[in-house]
């Protein structure tokens, strides 16, 4: 069972990278990272059982940290205006309450 | 024991994959967060469950409810801030596009 | 492997530089399983915290400044690949020669490798053959590695420093407090995980020595914490709360007290860097240096990642408010 489980949380990281290289903005590959680094933390951890080896949980909640960090990090710096001779025209909207 | 963790990890397994073949085919990008978001962390859920009911000792158990906590915690918090930062930089929902391009084509006849 | 391959292709062959920085945190990210899946646990943990974390984190710093597309090549670098292909060719023709890996017979596994398995626990007495060998046997290497990390970081400082005026500091404030409130629920919960985070670092570099961890990922794990406080809460509130020559000061602490754990180590009489000068049983001795020298490693390591953050930040900054201030 823990192997089925295994082979299932691949096709899913699989299904990102599919994602990620093909989505047409930039948010979709945003998702698709994000979905990656979730699912590789599920991997890890069944990885770790399987090998019947638990100190990969260690990882597993270091990888979880480090993805939500780098997501954060990813949409800060998704603002164009930003960035050096960006879209300097690109006005941010205000958000309607 | 064996069959409880069993059913948590297949139901576990679904949720993940059905989660996947949605972020592949859903036609927008709000559509496919919805379908990311909310079926990533539960998944996540059920396959720890399912990891902590394989009867592990203390300090395993205590790892894999740690890292429970944190995903609850943070999936939610990371897909409402893709959200809230794509709509800050102007991407718009399909929907809005199509009722936006009826509305022009039926007021210029 | 492939995904390896096929990931690489796509990051040299993109040219918008926010989707390679994505792209290469996928690269890291696969490579870390890759570890785990020859069981090199702590290699796996390093890799992903730094070539997934950090790396992603300090590369888009560095592109806020260069600007989000690569300029244009002008010309085909047809020589350049010709001494590539030659180069590699003649380099995997040299590994044809190499035993086979994994096998028993091999020089790897005869000399020197037998002697950390057998000998790791009594000479050292700590359950992580790893760090008995990264932190006692080669601690000279180690030293070696603190002192190049704790140079890229002066690096840093001396190419990008950048000096603060108080009146730019008022004006920044206000800016930020603006900007920063549609940030309140990642706020919320960023302070609720950030203690967290800081808490978890300090338990990865004590436990080096009976599970995965040590002072490498203790360090980037401290300072992708302190990192993210920076972005959410702007740069000038993390500034008063990391001054920055605090956190030059704490980066040369770290190399001083590796530096000094070995000097002392001379000072009874023994080589640098043998631990079992420092206590009188050898094995207490062992541990004590240990868990000095961790600790030396990581104040160095997370000083000098938010050195790194802070000096890029604070530069772009600077270049935003000129090109504000000149329309």
């Amino acid at each position: 069972m823990l192997i089925a489980a295994t082979i299932a949380i691949l096709v899913v990281m699989i299904m990102a990278i599919l994602r990620a290289v093909w989505g047409p903005t930039l948010y979709d590959r945003i998702l698709a990272v994000n979905l990656f680094g979730t699912k590789t933390v599920l991997l890890i951890s069944l990885l770790g059982f399987v090998m019947g080896r638990p100190e990969f949980l260690d990882i597993a909640i270091v990888y979880a940290l480090i993805n939500f960090i780098s997501v954060i990090g990813v949409l800060h710096y998704s603002d164009a205006h930003i960035f050096k001779g960006g879209d300097q025209q690109k006005k941010t909207m205000k958000k309607n309450s | 024991m064996d069959i409880s963790s069993a059913v948590f990890l297949l139901i576990g397994s679904f949720l993940c994959v059905s989660g996947g073949v949605g972020i592949l085919r859903f036609p927008d990008f709000y559509t496919r967060m919805h379908a990311v978001g909310v079926t990533e962390t539960l998944a996540t859920a059920m396959i720890l469950i399912g990891l902590m009911l394989q009867n592990p000792d203390g300090l395993v158990l205590l790892k894999l409810i740690i890292i429970l906590l944190m995903t609850l915690f943070i999936s939610p918090t990371a897909s409402h801030a893709l959200a809230s930062a794509a709509l800050q930089n102007n991407l718009m929902p399909e929907l809005d596009k199509q009722e936006n391009n009826e509305k022009e084509s039926s007021s210029n006849p | 492997m492939a995904f390896l391959v096929a990931v690489a292709i796509a990051i040299v062959r993109m040219k918008d530089l926010f989707a390679v920085i994505m792209l290469s945190g996928i690269y890291g990210l696969l490579s870390a399983s890759f570890f785990v899946a020859m069981d090199a646990v702590d290699v796996a943990f390093t890799e992903a915290s730094v070539g997934a974390g950090i790396s992603t984190l300090l590369m888009l710093v560095a592109i806020t400044m260069t600007g989000r597309t690569e300029n244009p090549s002008r010309h085909k670098p047809l020589l350049a690949l010709a001494v590539v292909t030659v180069t590699g060719s003649l380099l995997i023709y040299g590994t044809l020669d190499m035993p086979y890996f994994g096998l028993a017979q091999d020089p790897v596994h005869l000399h020197v490798a037998p002697r950390y398995i057998n000998d790791s626990m009594q000479e050292v007495g700590v359950p992580n053959i790893v760090t008995s060998v990264l932190a006692s046997y080669r601690a000279f290497d180690t030293f070696g590695e603190v002192v190049v990390i704790f140079t890229a970081g002066m690096g840093v400082l001396a190419l990008l420093s950048v000096v603060r005026h108080p009146k730019d500091i008022a004006e920044i404030d206000s800016i930020n407090k603006s900007m920063h409130e549609e940030h309140l629920i990642l706020r919320i919960v960023a302070k609720m995980l950030i203690p967290f985070i800081l808490l978890f670092a300090l338990y990865v570099q004590f436990h080096g020595d009976y599970g995965p961890g040590g002072g490498f990922q203790a360090g980037v794990i401290f300072a992708a914490a302190i990192i993210l406080y920076a972005m959410l809460f702007g740069m000038s509130t993390a500034r008063r709360v990391i001054n920055q020559s605090f956190i030059q000061m704490f980066a040369a602490i770290g190399v001083l007290l590796y530096g000094s754990v070995g000097v002392i180590s001379l000072l009874n009489g023994k080589n640098f860097l043998d631990y079992s000068a420092l206590s009188v049983d050898p094995v207490a001795g062992q541990h004590l240096g240990i868990l000095l020298i961790e600790l030396g490693v990581g104040f160095t390591v997370t000083a000098v990642m938010v050195i790194i953050f802070f000096n890029f930040a604070g530069r772009r900054k600077d270049q935003q408010n000129k090109e504000k201030n000149e329309p």
